[in-house]
């Protein structure tokens, strides 16, 4: 079968479990491990090849220019493992589907399992180290799923998270290995950087890419110092311990390390970090291990230790070593996974995993004792069980390791190692199963079906049959060890016997279990000693880290983002200040190319009073009705400086512009406080000015820079200039500007401007549907109002000049295109002679005799400027092209039609549309509900303060 | 002649007002309409980037004035990309809308949609820098519609801010424009690249200045520390689909800093060196690492995901500020995936907030479809934290891999790799408490049935992943494609030349001004 297919069952069945939910739990278990048996068989079809010494590859290109393909090989040492993942993962879920309770979602379960097997497949599969990596990370993923799989224990959680962030933390590490490794190699197919040893090796990169693939490894493998997520993964369902967290999963790193053997190892820094930390770890587990009473933990910490064990064997970097560690993946993967089942057995059927309530169970669950005593013996390294053979392998190994050039220090540790080894699998079968049946276990003890002892016990063959055969195992070890060197040493011609003769390997072998059966002779004492021991808690420190981390970054983000406006507008004004500066004075200056013109009184006059209007908004700005008429100065004075500088367009434009603005704050106003309060600290105040003085100097200088230079090529300004009647019809250049060479600028405003028409009318209508409504109903003026709500003699005024207003707007809209005007500033003037009704006589007067909804007036504009654009493609020119003619209806003159001014009928409209639906919007505030509108133009506010009763009887008569 | 490429713009620019004039008590109808126009967008997006994809370069002359009189819109590789990718995203975002009924809870939602999705299909296509402020300004004041949607206080809050930082975003945009014309008299992108070329050594401050605002005016839209603080509480506080469809403004500015410094103030400009191929990459990396411990740090779910947000336009900001080629394809490829996986995210965080009170990162109840959701924000996270399989991790190799051989290699590799670390943490411990906690507390039995999402939005969730899926699956062809894009601008010349040379309405090409 292709490797594709290998790879890509488990992931595509991880849906079928899903969907065979409903189905049951037998159909569910079923269809997975169909999934599962599909790829085992698929796999062995690829054994004759493999046996013959062939690589076996399947490619598909993904990101090429990335070197990321879909590359798979399998050799030797890929078979071996992909073995192990499918063939336990097999025994794992007929388990699963017996241990699992009828609350468990056995779906969930499946799915996540078959996830993890299909990502486990691809990581030793992989012939491309990133597709490695992609492999690598979803392993660290489903493992987080599985072991948080039990969602309401917070110990699942918590392990999840740990195990999730030391395996993401070496994932992430190993991104920059890898990368490191394919940049020097060129390539990053492991085929390819398998055979450039020496080039690796040589370049200066090596050793940071070795640390940090070692890092990926050594969290993966749980190494010392991360030895210490994999324990708290053991809250995880005692299928996935098995599975995960002893025979596969934890394999990975250790698999990686073999797999990289050829180019990475040999070296001293290979031999040192990894050696050393093989040996800690092994030691370190082994110690620990003893003194578990989980036996979940034990084994857990047994695990560690014999990873470490592996680890310290490839750290060697001969051949042998590589061997043993191959053959003691084997064995350990058998015996570790039965140990694992027997103890969910256990736990199953005791309803507790704590050794010190348990004991006698050789009587009440003699099946689980013999699988279980057969697997802790091979773990103790006793003689014909498959342990014996690896180990001995290791302490051979050992003997002749040296490291930090002392020769007794690796040989003393490694049997130290294995002493407490064997001394906790004698506490295990000693504790749990021998001794008296007791009367107060959590529950009765007694053989399960044999749904849950059948798959350990298939286990348990292997580690016999070996145990009693080593021969059997001989030539497949060699071959996985072949594929392991690579060609770069050859494989060990040792034989695989139990007996080699007196060879110091065997004396150490015989210490370790004598030494181990005397630990068990004074475990109490020993106990007590270790329980009084203060020791550095590794779940603590993690959680510390991470505790830390989460404040660190609390603290940075809240300072930082502390809600306060001022503190971000400060914060990014000193830095646009600051990057400015630095281009200024990074550059250089020239002479200025022009001179300045002289001031004369008028321009200074100008000047001053803008200035003093602008200090004054400065220190008056709490008083927010003097603050509104000093903008408005300030906009006036802006409006004249236009007129000086011959610009009449924009100063009626700015003129206009003031006038409603002005209203149209001054309603926004009448909602809000007179005064502006004192909010912030002096401190900050001065920080403010000094950040508003900087940047308004900044802005000066720059100004008075550029004003004093010209550009470095005549400007676009000289061809509208020039063309603004030739081709545009009109001599207003700014107008032809705005309507025709740039129409689509203007086009693009006009809609800003109704945009902001609708946004306030939506943000009134919310405000109106919320609370606040009634806060603004029940709102009481702090100044008396004004007697007569419509006073007559504006009334009179405005209905006379209403007239001559529209007629001025008219003759500005008509004259644009020639003239000063246009449909901006005849919208802003028919706009004010509304405005000037609404004020006048009152909202409801003249909104009722108002014809057209100002959103359609809005939407009537924006859409006419746009069909104007549009109606240009009908005689095939671009959107907005403008064409003119010249027309002549006696009696009249001659004169112009222009496509603009429909364009500019479409500003005139969406500009009356935009100020007056702004203005409704306000008033609408303002308004109650069934307010009295009075049918009179003028009338007499009938609720304010005191009214002479007499008075405002007799005016109302009148009236 | 063919008018397509100024049809992203008036489509959506002709549907706004029809629904506002037509349609305004409908929601039925401007659902029907917003929809259609949405769809309509997407082929002719397609159609656009199909037929530019050759490198060839569209161009359209508004008014018919020719380049620089005038404003033009220019279709080339990258424009089109970044057209298609937000119509695409539009429809994913509406339909959740729609689905969810937040575009019935405030007025004129779909008339604001269509505005604001004209302003960003503005901003892409035009050659002209005076028209893309006046973009920027339609999609502000669009955006800012968008975001106080439905009201709050809270909300009304968060878009002050939104609102005041952006308004001094564009009072820098003018100050840029204003020194950029005092110094070379043009504001058309392709003549202004000619005419910077014409400065010379001796008289530099004043383009340096220019060409430093007009960064940083993109910065604050990319989301760039310092400048990014107007981000967490707007979009946090937006309505869901409206903070999803935001995920494409943050890259309007990416867009315009790959735009304009890689042609106008390219690299190799001797006038504007030593400035922001200087201090664009420490900045960026700031961001990157800002934005993920604010995913550590956050206690609301909205927030995290709107650091999330900083966080991945500091991972683009850093591609892009390598000023290479395959820093820019690595950004644009990134950015097709942070604009997906950042909408996904936003949206999720709505599905969980249907069956929630509020969006603190606390355990409550589970409701029904939590299981569903939880599966859903998973991969979201895997996405937004950068993890196989999903495209946020290519993406991610894709910017180391970039950076392999650069000066500040080791730096961007170790906040690249811990802040990626850092946002597993934050995603993990989230999702956690979310998802997992939540079965650790009782259900309160006598407690009113909360709303299930709609189907539609789970549907509109399901369909950007699946985009996320396909940018993973064919990254190749899609990093192939941004290659493409990297190379053309790259080499603008026939970029410039196209817009320069081609005759419009009383214009030769070359014609003295």
């Amino acid at each position: 079968m292709s490797l594709f297919f290998i790879v890509a069952l488990p992931f595509f069945g991880a849906l079928l479990p899903g969907l065979m939910n409903a189905a049951g739990r037998a159909a569910c278990a079923g269809v997975t491990f169909t999934v599962s048996l599909a790829a085992f068989i698929g796999l062995l079809t690829n054994l004759p090849s493999v046996l013959a010494g062939e690589v076996v590859m399947a490619r598909v290109d993904w990101i090429p220019s990335l070197g990321l393909n879909f590359t798979l090989m399998l050799d030797g040492l890929g078979f071996f493992f992909a073995l192990l993942i499918l063939g336990i993962g097999l025994l794992i879920i007929a388990y699963a589907r017996h241990y699992l309770s009828r609350d468990d979602n056995m779906g969930e379960f499946f799915t996540y399992l078959l996830l993890f097997q299909g990502a486990m497949v691809g990581i030793v599969l992989s012939d491309n180290v990133l597709l490695l990596l992609i492999f690598w990370e979803l392993t660290s993923l489903s493992s987080f799923l599985l072991i948080g799989y039990w969602k309401h224990l917070p110990e699942g959680r918590q392990g999840a998270r740990m195990a999730l962030a030391v395996t993401g933390m070496g994932g992430l590490a190993m991104i920059g290995g890898m990368l490191i490794l394919g940049q020097i190699a060129g390539s990053y197919d492991l085929s390819v950087i398998l055979k450039n040893r020496d080039l690796i090796q040589a370049d200066p990169l090596y050793v940071p890419a070795l640390i940090l693939i070692l890092l990926g490894c050594f969290t993966k493998s749980a190494q010392f110092p991360f030895h210490f997520w994999l324990p708290h993964a053991m809250a995880a369902p005692t299928p996935v311990s098995a599975y995960l967290h002893s025979a596969t999963m934890v394999k990975a790193g250790i698999f990686l390390m073999a797999r990289m053997w050829p180019v990475l190892s040999g070296t001293p820094e290979w031999f040192t970090v990894v050696t050393t930390a093989g040996l800690a770890t092994m030691v370190l587990g082994a110690v620990i291990a003893l003194f578990k009473h989980d036996l979940k933990a034990l084994l857990a910490f047994s695990t560690v230790s014999h990873l470490g064990l592996i680890t310290m064997l490839l750290g060697t970097g001969t051949a042998f070593g590589a061997m043993a560690a191959m053959f003691h993946i084997l064995n350990h993967a058998t015996f570790k996974a039965a140990l694992f089942m027997s103890a969910g057995i256990v736990d199953h059927e005791a309803h507790t995993r704590d050794i010190r309530r348990l004991g006698g169970l050789r009587r009440l669950m003699p099946v689980t004792f013999v699988i279980a005593t057969l697997a802790a013996l091979s773990m103790a390294g006793i003689p014909f069980l498959n342990g014996f053979l690896s180990k001995e392998m290791m302490l051979e190994e050992a003997t002749h390791t040296v490291l930090f050039g002392v020769p007794w220090l690796v040989p003393a540790l490694a049997t130290f190692g294995s002493l407490f080894s064997a001394a906790y699998c004698f506490r295990l079968i000693g504790h749990v199963y021998l001794g008296p049946v007791r009367d107060d276990y959590p529950a009765k003890p007694h053989d399960p079906g044999s749904g849950l002892w059948l798959p350990p016990a298939i286990l348990v063959v292997p580690v016999v049959a070996i145990g009693i055969a080593p021969f059997l195992a001989e030539p497949f070890v060699k071959l996985v060890t072949a594929s392991v060197l690579g060609g770069e040493a050859d494989v060990p011609k040792a034989y695989f016997k139990i007996w080699h003769g007196l060879v110091p390997a065997l004396f150490l072998s015989v210490a370790a279990v004598v030494g181990g059966l005397l630990l068990m002779a004074v475990f109490n004492p020993l106990l007590r000693l270790w329980e009084t021991t203060p020791r550095p808690e590794a779940k603590v420190i993690f959680e510390a880290i991470v505790e830390a981390a989460a404040w660190l970054s609390g603290k940075l983000i809240a300072s930082l983002h502390n809600g306060a406006f001022t503190r971000y507008a400060a914060i990014g004004s000193v830095a646009i200040v600051a990057a400015g500066f630095h281009a200024w004075s990074t550059g250089t200056i020239a002479l200025p190319t022009r001179t300045p013109q002289a001031a004369g009184p008028v321009p200074i006059a100008g000047w001053l009073m803008l200035v003093a209007a602008t200090c004054g908004l400065v220190f008056l700005h709490r008083n927010r009705l003097l603050s509104l008429i000093l903008i408005g100065i300030v906009g006036l004075m802006v409006s004249i400086g236009f007129v000086f500088f011959s610009a009449p367009d924009l100063a009626m434009t700015q003129f206009t512009v003031e006038v409603v603005t002005i209203i149209l704050l001054l309603l926004a106003l009448n909602f809000l406080p007179k005064r502006t309060p004192v909010e912030s600290t002096v401190l900050r105040r001065v920080r403010d000015v000094g950040v508003a003085v900087a940047g308004g100097l900044a802005t000066f200088a720059l100004a008075y820079h550029y004003l004093l230079r010209d550009a470095v090529a005549p400007p676009i300004s000289e061809f509208h200039l020039a063309n603004s009647y030739k081709g545009g019809g009109g001599t207003n250049v700014v107008n032809v500007i705005l309507v025709d060479f740039r129409g689509f600028d203007t086009y693009g405003e006009i809609i800003v401007l109704g945009i902001a028409a609708l946004l306030i009318y939506a943000l009134t209508e919310t405000l109106l549907s919320g609370r606040v409504r009634a806060r603004l109903l029940n709102r009481k003026p702090d100044q008396p109002q004004a007697g007569d709500m419509h006073p007559m003699m504006m009334v009179v005024l405005t209905r006379v000049i209403m007239p001559v207003v529209l007629m001025v707007g008219f003759y500005i809209f008509l004259r644009g295109h020639n003239e000063p005007g246009g449909g901006f500033i005849a919208g802003l003037i028919v706009s004010i002679a509304v405005v000037m009704q609404y004020m006048a006589s009152g909202f409801a007067w003249a909104s009722a005799r108002l014809k057209y909804p100002y959103h359609g007036v809005i939407g009537a504009g924006v859409l006419i400027a746009g069909l104007t654009g549009i109606g240009s493609w009908f005689v095939s020119k671009p959107f907005l092209t403008s064409d003119f003619t010249y027309v002549r209806i006696p009696p009249f003159q001659e004169f112009e039609l222009a496509t603009a001014a429909l364009f500019d009928l479409g500003v005139f409209l969406a500009v009356v549309g935009a100020v007056m639906l702004s203005l409704e919007s306000f008033s609408r505030l303002a308004r109650r509900e069934n307010m009295p509108e009075s049918e009179h133009p003028m009338d007499i506010d009938p609720s304010r303060d005191d009214p002479p009763p007499d008075e405002a009887g007799s005016a109302r008569e009148a009236v | 002649m063919t008018h397509w490429i100024v049809a992203p713009v008036v489509l959506p620019a002709l549907l706004a007002p029809f629904i506002v004039l037509a349609a305004r008590y409908h929601i039925g109808i401007q659902r029907a309409f917003s929809v259609a126009g949405v769809l309509a967008l997407i082929a002719i997006a397609a159609g656009l980037a199909w037929q530019v994809s050759a490198g060839t370069i569209l161009l359209y002359q508004l008014g018919d004035w020719a380049a620089p009189f005038g404003i033009v819109l220019v279709g080339d590789r990258l424009s089109t990309l970044m057209v298609l990718l937000t119509s695409v995203l539009a429809l994913f975002v509406l339909l959740y809308a729609i689905g969810s009924g937040w575009d019935d809870r405030g007025r004129h939602f779909h008339a604001l949609f269509q505005f604001q999705l004209m302003g960003i299909m503005g901003a892409f296509l035009t050659g002209d820098l005076f028209n893309l402020f006046v973009f920027f300004e339609v999609l502000l004041i669009a955006s800012y519609g968008l975001m106080i949607h439905a009201g709050g206080n809270a909300r009304l809050r968060a878009g002050v801010q939104y609102v005041l930082f952006n308004l001094i975003g564009s009072t820098l945009f003018l100050f840029a424009l204003g020194s950029i014309y005092a110094e070379t008299g043009t504001l058309n992108m392709a003549d202004l690249a000619q005419r910077a070329k014409l400065i010379g050594a001796e008289e530099t401050a004043g383009i340096r200045v220019a060409a430093v605002l007009l960064l940083l005016v993109f910065a604050i839209k990319a989301a760039t520390v310092p400048l990014h603080f107007w981000l967490p509480s707007s979009y946090a506080e937006a309505p869901a689909p409206v903070a999803a469809l935001f995920a494409i403004m943050t890259k309007v500015g990416a867009y315009a800093i790959i735009r304009v410094y890689s042609m106008i103030f390219p690299p190799e400009l001797e006038v504007t060196s030593g400035l922001h191929d200087v201090w664009l990459l420490p900045a960026a990396l700031v961001s990157l690492a800002i934005g993920m411990a604010g995913v550590l740090a956050a206690r609301k779910l909205d927030r995290l995901v709107a650091f999330s947000i900083i966080g991945s336009m500091g991972m683009v900001m850093v591609a892009i500020a390598l000023f290479n080629p395959p820093g820019i394809a690595a950004a644009l490829y990134y950015i097709v995936h942070s604009t997906l996986a950042g909408a996904t995210l936003f949206l999720i965080s709505d599905l969980v907030r249907t069956g929630r009170a509020n969006l603190e990162l606390l355990p409550q109840a589970p409701v029904a479809g939590t299981a569903l959701t939880a599966g859903l924000f998973f991969t979201g996270a895997i996405a937004m934290a950068g993890l196989p399989p999903l495209s946020g991790f290519l993406g991610k190799l894709l910017v180391l891999e970039a950076a392999y051989g650069t000066d500040l290699v080791v730096w961007i590799w170790a906040v690249v790799l811990g802040s990626s670390l850092i946002s597993i943490l934050g995603f993990a411990r989230a999702g956690s408490v979310l998802f997992w906690k939540a079965h650790s507390v009782e259900p309160q039995a006598d407690g009113p049935a909360l709303p299930r999402p709609a189907v539609l939005s789970y549907v509109a969730v399901g369909g950007l992943i699946s985009l996320l899926a396909a940018h993973t699956v064919f990254a190749g062809q899609v990093h192939g494609y941004t290659t493409n894009i990297a190379a053309q601008l790259f080499a603008p010349e026939p970029y410039i030349a196209t817009v320069l040379d081609t005759p419009g309405k009383l214009s030769k090409p070359k014609e003295e001004y």
